[in-house]
């Protein structure tokens, strides 16, 4: 074996080898899409936020601005707070943005989704957003499902007098 | 009656044995990689006959588990309606797993192997004693650049086994079955985690690379210095390095990926 094939051969695998290691790393993993640009941290209390976990997208009308930095529980509000690390390119969000968590189709991972308000006045870093929804928990949901096909199907004793809707219309 | 437990005794002294002598042997081996950084001719050319040598039967492999992985994935997938998670299926199940645990595996059938039967009929034709005869140390000269190349190439060779692994997967799963392109590479990417994930992974290679170098150079080290002695070694090799890695990678699952 020539020397010079030899090591032209050895050369080729190391180049492949790192190669390699930097195609899982940058297109296989999500490093490219974190950490790279400046981005700032707001927060947003939530009643209860059902699956949502540490580095779950937020997103504004299906985009994706930024991710969930940490998950933290209050204990004088008794409220979870969620810290949302946004990028510096989507800086321009009015005070009054609501937060909600959904979830990304039937079994999906759960996500924050801000809406964008009407004020004038912008969000800083480290402002709380005030407006927000908590996860649908399944079996809440469930449970007031059964309860009220359950309060629908059992006859009542005795045909109470329809209580008179209520109408806001004039 | 007292045969049979003098057996046993002799099997387990002697099983201990083994294991204190190869643990100084790895000591030994150990103390001398500094010095290799002034012979990087010596690990070159193990380098190749480790590294370059098994880089065709992983690309093969890689590249066909990958595509068993997408055809498996999908059929089980489509099921569910999620055949556009089959390259978080592909990626994590290659990258955390199969990757690190079958290059190692396929290495200890290439490479090992014939680390093992080199070093064994060195040993054999007494070659080793000759060099140590002429005050060349044969840990230093034989053992040690062996040893620094498996523990280099095992990394390199799981991470293309990962890589040609994945686009085997996306040419089944996108090229044949119609999953969609950019469904694949962004799912994928929001699964895969960098340190949790690729990382681990690597880890996990570079343990298997030191241990599969670590038994192959032992058991040539170790052989009896007859044909018969060289070829059980060789078995040895094939055997213990396979029974390792699954077990350490057990282990290594369990403490990385258990919470």
């Amino acid at each position: 074996m020539n020397n010079r094939t030899m090591e032209i051969a050895v050369g080729l695998f190391v180049a492949l080898g790192i190669a390699a290691l930097f195609m899982l790393a940058m297109q296989v993993s999500n490093m490219s899409s974190v950490g790279r640009s400046e981005s700032y941290v707001i927060t947003a209390a939530f009643q209860n936020i059902g699956g949502l976990k540490v580095r779950s997208p937020v997103t504004v009308s299906g985009v994706r601005v930024g991710r969930v930095e940490a998950i933290d529980y209050d204990t004088q509000a008794y409220e979870a707070v969620v810290s949302l690390r946004i990028d510096n390119n989507y800086a321009t969000f009015p005070e009054d943005t609501s937060a909600s968590i959904f979830t990304a189709g039937l079994l999906g991972e759960q996500y924050v989704a801000l809406e964008p308000g009407g004020a004038i006045a912008n969000l800083k870093p480290g402002d709380r957003i005030q407006l927000t929804q908590s996860a649908l928990v399944m079996e809440q949901i469930i449970g007031q499902f059964l309860y009220s096909s359950a309060a629908r199907d059992t006859p009542e004793p005795e045909p109470e007098p329809e209580p008179e809707p209520e109408t806001t219309e004039p | 009656m007292l045969d049979g437990l003098q057996s046993l005794g002799r099997a387990t002294l002697g099983f201990f044995e083994r294991l204190g002598r190869g643990n100084l042997f790895l000591l030994q081996i150990l103390s001398h990689l500094p010095g290799m950084l002034l012979r990087p001719r010596l690990v070159l050319t193990q380098l190749y006959s480790v590294g370059v040598l098994t880089l065709l039967i992983v690309l093969v492999s890689g590249l066909f588990v990958g595509m068993v992985l997408g055809l498996q994935g999908y059929n089980t997938l489509v099921d569910f309606g999620a055949e556009e998670s089959l390259g978080v299926v592909v990626a994590l199940s290659l990258v955390r797993e199969l990757g690190p645990v079958v290059a190692a595996l396929l290495f200890a059938g290439r490479a090992g192997s014939a680390l093992t039967a080199e070093i064994g009929l060195m040993k054999a034709t007494e070659q080793l004693s000759g060099m140590e005869m002429m005050a060349v140390d044969p840990v230093q000269r034989v053992v040690a650049p062996r040893f620094l190349a498996a523990l280099l190439s095992m990394p390199l060779l799981a991470a293309i086994f990962s890589a040609v692994g994945i686009y085997g997967g996306h040419f089944i799963g996108v090229g044949l079955l119609g999953v969609d392109d950019g469904a694949f590479w962004s799912q994928m990417q929001n699964s895969v985690d960098l340190r949790g994930d690729i990382y681990n992974g690597v880890i996990k290679s570079i343990v298997f690379g030191f241990v599969a170098g670590w038994i192959a150079m032992f058991e040539g080290y170790d052989a009896t210095p007859t044909a018969e002695g060289v070829s059980r070694a060789t078995t040895r090799t094939v055997v213990h390095t396979a029974l390792v890695v699954l077990g350490l990678d057990f282990v290594l699952t369990a403490l990385m990926f258990g919470d």
